[in-house]
Parts: C-alpha cells; sequence; structure tokens
C-alpha cells in the first residue's frame, strides 16, 4: 500500500505528538461525528463499511455496538490493549507511535454508543505506554478536545488508562472486566454479554486497540472507500505481524486477502538460508497449525473465509512461521506451555487438562516419552476440547491436535531420539 | 496508622480518581503497583492498607497479588530481569540466550545473583517477537523493555546499572 491507514506514524514523522497528528487532519473525523451526527448513523457507518472486530474473534464491530439497550445507563466502553498472545505485537506499535488515533477511535466508539466514560486497559508489561498515554490524554484535556462540552456540544468523555499485571486471560473481554473491577482476571459465564452486563454490570462495548484505530478513517473518508480495501466479506486493511523464522519479522499493513507468500516472500524477505516453510500458525500460539505439504498453500489469502477453508482462522493475524529445520513437537511442547502457565483455573478441563499436556510435552522434550504417549496427549486434548469456559482451553489444543494429526512422525521421532530437539536461532 | 496513605497521599487520591466512587475496588492493582514500588514486592502491611483504603479483606488483596504475575509477596533482587522465551521469541534464540546469560551470571533460572541486584526469570510473551531475544525489567517501580539483545549486549547493561547502584550509595554515604 502507498498510503497507511493505521501504521500512519511510518510516512509522517512525530505522529504521536499533539500539534502534528491534528496538522495532519487530527480530530476531524471526532469533531464531525460528534457535531453533525447520530449515535445511531455513526453506528450504521460503521456496520455499512464492514469493520470486524480485530483483537481475534473478527466480530462486526458495528454490529457489536448495536446490542447494547438504551433503557440501562451508564453505559461504557473499554479499549482492550492486553495484547499478550504469542506473535502478536501490533498493538503496540500503534499505542507508542500513533496513540492519538486511538483515542480518536475511542471517542467515536464512546459517542457512538453515548458512555461518557472510557477505560484504556493495557497489560501490565506496557507501564512506560500507559504512562506516555496519561500524558496524551492531559495533553488532549487541556486542549479542550477531551473532557467536558466537545466541541461546544453537550457530549462528554473521560478517558483513563488501566493496568493489567501480567495474565494473558485478561485479554478476554469478560475476565478483563473481572480485573478491571479489581477481582482476579476470570472469564464470567456467558450469557449475560459484556453489552448488556459488562463493567460494574452495565452494558459495555469491548474493542480491540486497531479496531477503535480504523474509525477515525472510516469516519473521515466513508463506509465505501473502506470497502475498497481487501475483500467483500472481510473488507479493510490488517495489520499482519510477522515473526519466526523469517528475514525481516515485523508488523505489515496489508489488505485482507493478501496471500500468505506475498506477506512472509515480499515483505518479510523469506526464510532464513533459502529454506522451506513447513508450517504456518496465522493467528499466533493459538492457532490451528498449518502444514504447508503444498505449495499452493502460500497462495492462500489471508481473509477470515479462507484461512478458515484450509482448517485454520485468522485471528488477530500474528503469522508465526516454521520452517523446515523446526521438529513440530517442540514447537507444540511451547505453545502448550504458554497456556498450561496461562490458564486462569477457573474451570476444570483448562486448568487439569493443559497442566496434563504440559507433562507429556515436557517429557517428550526431557527425553523420557514413550511411543503411547503421543496418543495420550492426542486424547487429553480432546477431552479439553467444547468443554471450557473460555476460548483459552480451545486454544490450548489447537496447536496440539493439527500438530500431531500432520506432523505425527515428528513426535514419534521426538520420542525415539530421547534428545531435545533445537530451535533454529539456537 | 495507613503507611500507604501516608507515604503516598496525592498518588493514592489519584489512583481512586480514575473511578467511580462505589467501584474502588477497581483501584486495587494500581495500588499494588504503588505498595511494591519502594521495596520490589507487597509487604504483608501493605495488604492491609490496601484492604483498608479499599474495603475489602486483606486476602482478597493478597489473591490479588498472587494471580498476577508482576506482583511479588517475596524479596528477591532489586531489578527482574524477565527473558521472553516463548514461541516466536524462541525460534529466534530466546532459550539459549537466557541459559548463556544465566551460564555468565553463574545462576539458574529464577535465581538471583551475589550481589542481591538482579533476579533472571524467564517469562511469556512480551509482545515483542519480531525483535527477540527480548527481556523486560521490573524495577524501582517501572517496566523498561530490552530488545534485540546478545548476551554481551545484557551484561555490559547489568554492568551500567551496578555503576548507578554503587554511585547513589555514594552518594547516600
Amino acid at each position: 500500500m502507498s498510503q497507511y491507514v493505521l501504521l500512519r506514524h511510518r510516512e509522517i514523522p512525530h505522529l504521536d505528538q499533539l500539534d502534528v497528528y491534528l496538522k495532519h487532519g487530527g480530530f476531524e473525523a471526532a469533531k464531525k461525528v460528534i457535531t453533525q451526527m447520530q449515535p445511531a448513523d455513526v453506528v450504521n457507518e460503521v456496520k455499512t463499511s464492514g469493520l470486524r472486530g480485530r483483537g481475534g474473534a473478527g466480530f462486526p464491530t458495528g454490529v457489536k455496538w448495536s446490542f447494547l439497550p438504551n433503557n440501562i445507563w451508564p453505559h461504557y466502553v473499554v479499549c482492550n490493549a492486553d495484547e499478550s498472545e504469542p506473535g502478536t505485537f501490533k498493538d503496540r506499535e500503534i499505542l507508542e507511535s500513533n496513540p492519538f488515533q486511538l483515542l480518536e477511535g475511542l471517542m467515536i466508539a464512546s459517542y457512538a454508543v453515548q458512555a461518557n466514560r472510557a477505560y484504556i486497559y493495557l497489560r501490565g508489561e506496557f507501564w512506560q505506554i500507559a504512562r506516555k498515554l496519561d500524558e496524551k490524554i492531559a495533553e488532549l484535556e487541556k486542549a479542550g478536545l477531551l473532557g467536558d462540552h466537545l466541541f461546544g456540544t453537550n457530549y462528554s468523555l473521560r478517558i483513563y488508562t488501566h493496568l493489567g499485571a501480567g495474565a494473558y486471560i485478561c485479554g478476554e473481554e469478560t475476565a478483563l472486566l473481572e480485573s478491571l473491577e479489581g477481582k482476579i482476571g476470570q472469564p464470567r459465564l456467558r450469557p449475560p454479554f459484556p453489552a448488556v452486563y459488562g463493567l460494574y454490570g452495565k452494558p459495555t462495548v469491548i474493542n480491540n486497540v486497531e479496531t477503535l484505530t480504523n474509525l477515525p478513517p472510516i469516519l473521515e473518508k466513508g463506509a465505501q472507500w473502506y470497502r475498497s480495501f481487501g475483500t467483500e466479506k472481510s473488507p479493510g486493511v490488517k495489520i499482519f505481524s510477522l515473526s519466526g523464522n523469517v528475514n525481516r519479522p515485523g508488523n505489515y499493513e496489508l489488505p485482507l486477502g493478501t496471500t500468505f507468500r506475498e506477506l512472509i516472500y515480499t515483505h518479510g524477505g523469506g526464510i532464513p538460508e533459502g529454506r522451506k516453510v513447513k508450517a504456518i500458525l496465522p493467528a499466533g500460539a493459538s492457532s490451528a497449525i498449518i502444514a504447508v505439504n503444498d505449495d499452493a498453500i502460500l497462495d492462500t489469502p489471508m481473509d477470515y473465509e479462507s484461512v478458515a477453508a484450509i482448517g485454520s482462522q485468522l485471528g488477530s493475524a500474528s503469522v508465526i512461521v516454521a520452517d523446515e529445520t523446526v521438529n513440530m513437537a517442540w514447537l507444540v511442547s511451547k505453545t502448550v506451555n504458554f497456556f498450561k502457565h496461562e490458564s486462569c483455573g477457573k474451570c476444570t478441563p483448562c486448568r487439569e487438562g493443559t497442566f496434563w499436556m504440559n507433562r507429556i510435552t515436557q517429557r517428550m522434550m526431557a527425553g523420557r516419552a514413550v511411543e503411547s504417549d503421543v496418543d495420550l496427549l492426542a486424547n487429553v486434548a480432546n477431552q479439553i476440547a467444547g468443554k471450557c469456559l473460555c476460548a483459552l482451553g480451545e486454544f490450548s489444543v489447537m496447536a496440539v491436535q493439527t500438530g500431531i494429526r500432520q506432523f505425527r512422525t515428528d513426535f514419534l521421532e521426538q520420542v525415539k531420539q530421547q534428545t531435545a530437539p533445537v530451535a533454529q536461532g539456537d | 496508622m495507613n503507611e500507604l496513605l501516608q507515604n503516598y497521599p496525592e498518588e493514592v487520591k489519584q489512583i481512586l480518581a480514575k473511578y467511580p466512587a462505589e467501584y474502588k475496588r477497581s483501584a486495587v492493582m494500581p495500588l499494588l503497583y504503588l505498595a511494591q514500588r519502594k521495596e520490589g514486592y507487597v509487604p504483608r502491611q501493605a495488604l492491609e492498607d490496601i484492604a483498608e483504603i479499599l474495603e475489602m479483606s486483606p486476602t482478597e488483596v493478597a489473591s490479588i497479588v498472587g494471580f498476577y504475575t508482576l506482583y511479588y509477596d517475596q524479596p528477591a533482587g532489586r531489578y527482574h530481569i524477565q527473558v521472553c522465551t516463548d514461541l516466536p521469541c524462541a525460534l529466534r534464540g530466546a532459550d539459549k540466550f537466557l541459559e548463556e546469560l544465566c551460564q555468565r551470571l553463574g545462576i539458574r533460572e529464577g535465581e538471583t545473583t551475589p550481589d542481591g541486584l538482579f533476579t533472571v526469570e524467564a517469562v511469556k510473551c512480551l509482545a515483542a517477537c519480531h525483535r527477540a531475544p527480548v527481556f523486560q525489567v521490573q524495577g524501582d517501580g517501572e517496566i523498561e523493555y530490552h530488545e534485540n539483545q546478545t548476551v554481551e549486549l545484557t551484561l555490559a547493561w547489568m554492568e551500567q546499572v551496578r555503576e548507578k547502584v554503587r554511585a547513589e550509595k555514594e552518594a547516600q554515604s
């Protein structure tokens, strides 16, 4: 793309400074929305744009907003900045380098659902980012762009940051709400969904950083402009976070529907030493693994539907590449270890299951496993699937099930070798 | 006497102002960061102070400390060096980086250097996969990222920190 929508700071130096952001049309969209549009019109425009949530689930944003009841008040908006999925680092770049566009997006979302108070829930590790955001928020309030009677209207908004403290589960929206309410971050039973019973029991919209950052350009240039990017069912642009065995890992903002081949070879510079791609995890550690045993797989467009059609999910588009030197049993042991550590412990299948899977994979890595452990691992994964309170348990089995199904020989080899494989880069 | 309130009256007030008065329990996590700022862990007294401010039980506050990984209930090194060893980082050599760093420091993962300054730990994802090996440093109430690391770079940085701490001590004596 010749022009960025989300990573505009790469073209406009110092976009994180208010005067620079204002000089490049900053807060014009928020002003237009708040002074000229009815909240329902904003919701409809976002619905028409086809914007889907960029946190992973891909639910249509405007539709999500429209679920809030108009007879229960106050409404809240919460920005999910708890980015913790291995392979994901897109929100961090926006937060660090283009914070005003996020804040403007948060203003637009808040106006659309008539919330007067919004929170940005950041993972605790983003301590420095939170301090910087606090400064930006204070700057906006001082400039009269945030606070009471925005742009001379009756609409008022306060934005606050809130730091988590190192728990992946808090990216799950109901666990995030529990955490924001000062409790252990464990998911709530649903329904009721946050749109009806959210923060402090009130109707709440929770949107990802990237989702919100899309809003100012959509409202400024219109839904049809936004639909000119991407595909019919997955319109717009997306930040693809590329990591693993690639020459140029990083964030790449591209239209939805760009192929894996273009991302990995054109933008990512290919695989070190000309090796071949063995597998792709298109949505971070929680992905169903895509085996690249057929070169045509690389030509799959990266949109929600096409990636689902080859047995995985686009999720937050955090594409991890493993090359031909990677033993997939080792790779699976890494994902299992992550989910075992991050299981919140609320539901038994996830708490016990991830613990058990981790024991088996650690045994494999320590050279103490037997052949039947491969089937045992698959069996435990199958027992977890479909029985958990939230998606974390489901995520924990994705790589296990698809890894064993497609790379069984790697697991058997690992059991026979009785030594831990060495990761590339080591 | 509420020591936290006495030591940080302005900060406590600012934190409480972020949340609706009837939901002040939301302030428990920021107050824990405040309590941890000086010693690098949450002392027993702070649990009681926070509980009193927020009208919770000390046990409820302690459960928050236990659940979240960035809070500590025991003293350790002044600086926690936390290396991400999750899948994308491991594909870029993070496991070996951590192993070598520990070797050079003469400690095992999870242990503290003999001078009591650095505790080295493996942590889960830091959202910096493209710049691995990466670690964060938690200490003095702050968290700072160090990306694209080598063992040599990290050791050199640690030496700078030691210098800073020595200078601080000299200034105090």
